[in-house]
């Protein structure tokens, strides 16, 4: 038997959208997400900020280390280096 | 790496500490009360790193392996900190249950009153501006400690789900929640800043 759920809200598909992104929706409620956003402007554009979001996140350049620190850890390094021979 | 590491190669080890020392101090500092102390504790497990490298048996990768020698000085360090430090609110995420969206956005039916504007239309300088990013970073910064880790290993970081949930000791849908709640909160900061509804 195969029980039909009543269609998604956007409300509650902004909180479904990381298990979304990240494949862990089983298949029917992935089917029930995309058949949301195929008739959502609004959710599409949702879930493409969240992706964007992610893309973003993942270029934000490293600090450098400082100066000092650096010093410090490569002089642990040498000590290291003739401790172990 | 690893050999040259072993075989004493400086340089090996200096670029493993200019790639990784900032995100281990930040990450540290999720765990620890100050800035000084995070980067003691940090320093403290490139110790860790130095004189565990032996037995490293590359059953991980030498990034999460390290990454793991971190988590497990910060914690511990975070422990004894906060008995000195009463009240501490470390752990507590205080948003449990909070919507990701402002509720005021949504029908009463709930879908969408004031619905997001596509992002398309920013130009790509736009978007990889330095204003943009620190509009980024100041959003994470104001995560609960707990999100902060989560998001910063996942998306800035670019570790997996498993060796998230592997380094923070969280379960698979802990996991999940947090980078949830914490992506929701960027993407809310960025569209405050790009620009409203439609
Ligand atoms: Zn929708």
């Amino acid at each position: 038997m195969i029980l039909t759920r009543p269609p998604l809200k956007c409300r509650e598909l902004v909180e479904i959208v990381t298990d979304y992104l990240e494949g862990d929706l089983s298949r029917r409620d992935r089917r029930r997400f995309e058949r949301h956003i195929a008739g959502c402007e609004g959710c599409t554009s949702y879930v493409e900020q969240m992706r964007l979001t992610k893309r973003l996140l993942g270029r934000i350049p490293e600090d450098s280390i400082p100066a000092e620190a650096r010093e410090a850890l490569l002089d642990a390094f040498r000590d290291w280096r003739s401790e172990t021979g | 790496m690893l050999d040259r590491l072993r075989g004493g190669d400086e340089s090996a080890f200096v670029e493993l500490v200019e790639r990784y020392h900032s995100p281990m101090v930040r990450l540290a500092r999720t765990f620890v009360p100050s800035e000084a102390v995070a980067e003691e504790v940090t320093q403290e497990a490139w110790l860790g790193v130095l004189n565990g490298i032996g037995r490293f048996e590359g059953r991980s990768s030498l990034k999460t392996w390290i990454f793991r020698i971190l988590v497990n000085r910060a914690r511990t360090r975070g422990v004894r900190e906060s008995r000195t430090v009463p009240f501490s609110s470390l752990e507590r995420e205080g948003d449990e249950g909070r919507p990701s969206v402002d509720p005021g956005r949504f029908q009463d039916e709930g879908l969408w009153a004031a619905p997001p504007r596509a992002w398309e239309d920013q130009p790509e300088e736009r978007l990889l501006s330095a204003e943009t990013r620190a509009v980024i970073r100041e959003a994470i910064d104001a995560l609960p400690a707990s999100q902060r880790r989560v998001i910063d290993l996942r998306d800035v970081e670019g570790l997996s789900a498993e060796e998230v949930v592997e380094l923070l000791d969280l379960t698979q849908v802990n996991q999940r929640v947090l980078l949830h709640r914490a992506r929701s909160k960027v993407r809310q900061a960025l569209e405050d800043y790009l620009g409203g509804t439609s």
